[in-house]
């Protein structure tokens, strides 16, 4: 696969969230405004290619570095290599963020360290950054980062625009709207997540 | 904020559900959710491993990385008061850690001692490591029952009962979704919908319903 694909497919042929099903913990409960989207989206991309460098410069490391033996015992304990790198870097989110965006770090508050059991990361970590070297790991974390942005967007679009009558804190729909509390509560997330999978599924059934 | 435990118990059930009010578990919500066998496995296994990271998370929390007067440093290193370290930053990582280790000693405990639960929980419990419904509650616990890492009264008992009360509300959704789903393969749901789709959409009308709990008043 070309490196342009490699970018590309995370974003709707992959996303992770309305194909892959993945990060929907997340997805769900940070899309209340785009704010919160955005800012959710971009630590997750952060996590997700800083994890993907550094999975992938481990794995060359150790394939040049150590004996097939070594190779081995390495490849058993590999998960938990991972998930320290991921928890890491999740780390210093979450001090970036609540030294330099308090607002932010307070609204997405528990879903931050949350980012470490995110199965998009691991998935990508094991599935691909593992097997793969560092450019082509660069740019499958940017464009699965933005994929993941994209739908975590999508979702939040919806929800303030119904719920508040807003996009961006901005009023579009004026006075007069009664906003539908119901979308920017909990059961909004799911109904509209529903939605949306069932119409991208009714317009790949118009495609064929 | 002053918890009674029934109040802890309804809240933690009901009014803050895991999944439809606080979003953690969705994932095994959705993925184990086709079976009512399966379903009531999953609910168990998580109820169980919640509870166990919470009291584990707990200790460790307030013995090693708290700068209080039960720090290991001042207890056993006899670190000066003003040089206690303060840790609280490493929670993400040592959590994770934990968490996924523990889960691999419940594995061989429960394997060793009693074959039967597992059986039940087996297939189950290597899921539960990236399950965010398990490290959930054990930051949660952090955030609701330390202030500026001090444990608040009742800190201890708190934390227990709130993993297992909201190990028992995933359950329950589960249990219900699960019910719902095994019909649902009967209906005439249109094409598109068949599947996550129409899932998703029962889970927001559970939610809506699950909504009402939060007027109720537990004071």
């Amino acid at each position: 696969m070309s490196l342009a694909a490699e970018f590309v497919k995370g974003i709707y042929k992959e996303n992770p969230v309305f194909r892959l099903a993945l990060g929907l913990c997340p997805t769900l409960a940070v899309s209340t405004s785009i704010n919160n989207a955005i800012g959710m989206g971009a630590a997750t991309t952060f996590v997700l290619v800083s994890s993907n460098v550094m999975v992938s410069l481990l794995m060359v490391l150790f394939a040049k570095v150590l004996s097939e033996e070594g190779q081995k015992s390495v490849n058993k304990i590999r998960i938990p290599v991972f998930i320290v790198v991921i928890a890491s870097f999740v780390t210093i989110v979450e001090m970036v963020m609540s030294a330099y965006f308090p607002a932010l770090s307070e609204s997405l508050g528990i879903f931050i360290p949350l980012i470490v059991v995110n199965c998009i990361i691991l998935g990508r970590a094991e599935g691909f950054a593992s097997k793969n070297p560092v450019l082509p790991s660069i740019l499958d974390g940017i464009g699965m980062g933005i994929g993941f942005t994209l739908a975590l967007s999508a979702i939040a679009l919806m929800r303030e625009f119904l719920g508040s009558g807003q996009i961006f804190g901005n009023l579009i729909l004026g006075e007069s709207y009664k906003p539908v509390l119901l979308m920017i509560l909990p059961p909004g997330a799911f109904l509209v997540i529903g939605l949306y999978l069932g119409a991208l599924n009714w317009l790949d059934s118009r495609k064929k | 904020m002053e918890f009674g435990i029934f109040q802890l118990i309804i809240l933690s059930i009901f009014v803050n559900n895991f999944v439809l009010s606080r979003f953690l578990g969705v994932c095994p919500y959705m993925g184990v959710s086709k079976q009512l066998d399966s379903a009531i496995g999953m609910g168990m296994a998580v109820t169980f491993v919640m509870t166990i990271a919470s009291l584990v998370t707990w200790l460790l929390f307030t013995f090693f990385l708290a700068p209080t007067y039960e720090s290991v440093f001042y207890v056993v290193f006899h670190t000066p008061v003003d040089h206690i370290p303060d840790l609280t930053f490493l929670r993400t990582i040592v959590f994770i850690l934990v968490i996924a280790s523990l889960v691999q000693f419940i594995e061989m405990y429960i394997q060793k001692v009693s074959p039967t639960l597992y059986k039940a929980l087996g297939i189950y419990l290597p899921l539960i490591t990236t399950n965010c419904a398990i490290l959930g509650v054990a930051v949660l616990n952090i955030d609701m029952f330390f202030v500026d890492g001090l444990p608040v009264h009742n800190s201890f008992i708190n934390t227990l009962v709130q993993a297992f009360a909201s190990g028992i509300g995933f359950t329950l959704v589960l249990v219900l979704m699960a019910g719902i789903r095994e019909k649902l393969e009967l209906a005439n749901v249109p094409k598109p919908f068949r599947g996550l789709p129409i899932a998703f959409i029962v889970a927001g009308l559970m939610s809506i319903a699950f909504l009402g709990f939060a007027g109720m008043n537990v004071q």
